[in-house]
């Protein structure tokens, strides 16, 4: 129906409002504060922060640091997202079977992590990762496997937080594919038996073709969540040991609030946002091809 | 449909079971902890029951570093945001809904395209704003910029958009206005949705961490989750203190989602389905 525009204006009025001031102004705020060399003088004094072109995009690629920061993001982006994908597709296939027990209980104790916060839990995941008195390296003692210094060896520090990350999402996603699993016709499983497939024929050619937009779904949010991990670093290593846990926006965090350049900050943000357009635009293209 | 074998439904019960309490132990363990004496903690193997339970970590959780003001900050914090973002997300989606006016469409892509822009590029900016109108570790400061939602703009949008136009046309005709047809007859017919965001906006602000830490800049503003990280780095070998510190950041959602998980498992396979 035609509307009138105080009707218009008072419906969508204070979100708009809203999201001109705290998103997409900001936006472009950012954009431009990335090419200027806004720190900590300019904090008092706007007028102190000086228009400096591409500079800062150019101290990013010489910054080692910032280099070590996007490849710990890809290592745990390129870990996490299949680990993620294989037991949340694992957990929903077993709860669509029609045989299948408890479901409701299981359901929701898969569940669980995702409305959990992250923060409390990563407390709790630093005594279970701890060496000497952590609930994992007690585990692995029952097989006779001597656990290693989950958060204090650079080795380990990455899969410890990949560990928690994957632990995390898994139900959300299993969630997801669940959906999908339940939305395909069952006729074409039918038709499948008639003509003698089996069940792993019937995965493989049914379930994966047709649950192809549940996943470019999920791992489009995958993607875009883990490039922006930050709470289980922060809590579990602070970055550490040797930097082996610095993911981007830690160090945008640490460049933008513990030293106040918000410049540099802001063209790391600006980066951060340039990979997820390109990964998801990237995503999206692989399931086009497909 | 042939029964499959005994062996394979052991099989996938085991797994599935495997699969609970790798999610379930964390949480048994950090509540177990909690109830526990110092000299309780580290005993191997460990006691999932504590042999001698005492409710001193969370008394000194409350009394030596008053943990109460960070709840009842994150209280305020996570109902405003809920309460406001409800609000206006169902009047927007309503009229990117069923209205029609100039520039609609172009408005509505525009806002889903901001959608793939990560929180951190905004903060900067919106930092500053707030610095420079005084409302750094304010309330209001850690409220309005979390109330207007694109998600759940289109969420609502997408609900209130299967809802037929002829029961608003004959509303109309008998004379309602835009406030009794929103107030009467769409808000009532869209429950599902509505419980959905409001679940989901209050989880997600109850769990926010990175723009509380950054805006609440006294202890007197922090809410949970920046108190308990101070608290890990603070007591940090207080693994009981710790551990109650988490269970309350942790269990009041965990309590809403088993009361109302239907909603949530439906708002993820409806966003799923429809993304």
């Amino acid at each position: 129906m035609k509307a009138n525009w105080i009707s218009v204006l008072t419906f969508i009025g204070p979100s708009v409002v809203l999201l001109m001031i705290f998103l997409v102004a900001p936006i472009f705020i950012s954009l431009f504060m990335s090419f200027t060399n806004f720190n900590v003088y300019a904090m008092t004094d706007w007028s102190r922060a000086k228009f400096v072109g591409f500079d800062n995009f150019v101290e990013l690629f010489q910054d080692e640091l910032f280099w070590k920061a996007l490849w710990n993001t890809f290592y745990c982006l390129i870990i996490a997202l299949p680990v993620t994908v294989g037991l949340a597709l694992l957990g929903a296939v077993l709860l669509n079977r029609e045989t299948t027990k408890f479901k409701a209980f299981f359901k929701t104790s898969f569940f669980l992590p995702f409305v959990t916060n992250t923060v409390a839990i990563s407390i709790v995941w630093t005594w279970i990762f701890n060496p000497n008195y952590g609930l994992l390296n007690w585990f692995l003692g029952l097989f006779g496997i001597e656990g290693p210094n989950w958060l204090g060896d650079p080795k380990w520090a990455m899969p410890s937080i990949i560990i928690l990350v994957v632990w995390k999402a898994v139900g959300y996603n299993a969630i997801l594919f669940l959906a999908g699993l339940q939305n395909i016709p069952s006729y074409l499983y039918e038709a499948a038996e008639l003509d003698g497939a089996s069940s792993v024929q019937k995965f493989l050619h049914i379930t994966l073709p047709m649950l192809r937009p549940t996943t470019v779904f999920a791992n489009t949010m995958m993607i875009i969540g883990y490039l922006q991990l930050f709470e289980e670093p922060y809590m579990l290593t602070g970055g550490g040991p040797l930097n082996s846990t610095l993911s981007v926006v830690l160090y945008l965090y640490r460049q933008g609030f513990k030293f106040f350049r918000l410049g540099y900050a802001s063209s790391i943000a600006v980066i951060l946002f340039l990979l997820i357009v390109l990964l998801t635009l990237v995503r999206l293209r692989l399931s086009k091809e497909e | 449909m042939k029964k499959p074998s005994l062996i394979t439904e052991i099989v996938v019960h085991a797994i599935l079971i495997l699969m609970a309490l790798a999610t379930i132990i964390p949480f048994v363990w950090m509540i177990s902890t909690s109830f526990k004496a110092p000299d309780e903690i580290y005993v191997f193997p460990p006691r999932w029951i504590p042999q001698h339970p005492t409710v001193n970590n969370y008394k000194n959780l409350f009394l030596s570093t008053n943990f109460g003001r960070p709840f009842l900050n994150t209280v305020i914090v996570a109902l405003s945001i809920t309460f406001l973002s409800v609000v206006l997300s169902s009047m927007a989606g309503y009229a990117f809904a069923k209205f029609r006016f100039k520039g609609k469409d172009n408005l509505f892509f525009f806002l889903l395209a901001t959608m793939m822009v990560p929180g951190q590029m905004t903060m900067i900016p919106i930092f500053l704003m707030l610095k420079q109108f005084g409302m750094l570790n304010t309330y209001a400061g850690l409220i309005l910029p979390g109330v207007a939602s694109v998600f759940n703009i289109f969420l609502m949008r997408q609900f209130i958009g299967s809802i037929p136009d002829e029961l608003i046309e004959a509303a109309k005709m008998d004379g309602a206005n835009e406030a009794f047809i929103f107030f009467r007859i769409i808000l009532p017919l869209t429950t599902p949705a509505l419980t959905t965001i409001t679940i989901f906006t209050f989880t997600g602000s109850w769990n926010a961490f990175l723009w509380p830490l950054i805006i609440a800049q006294s202890e007197d503003m922090y809410t949970l989750p920046v108190a308990v990280s101070v608290l890990a780095g603070q007591y940090g070998e207080n693994l009981g203190m710790q551990m109650a510190g988490s269970t309350i950041v942790i269990i009041p959602v965990l309590i809403m989602f088993l009361f109302l998980q239907r909603y949530f498992i439906e708002g993820i396979a409806f966003t799923g389905l429809k993304g």
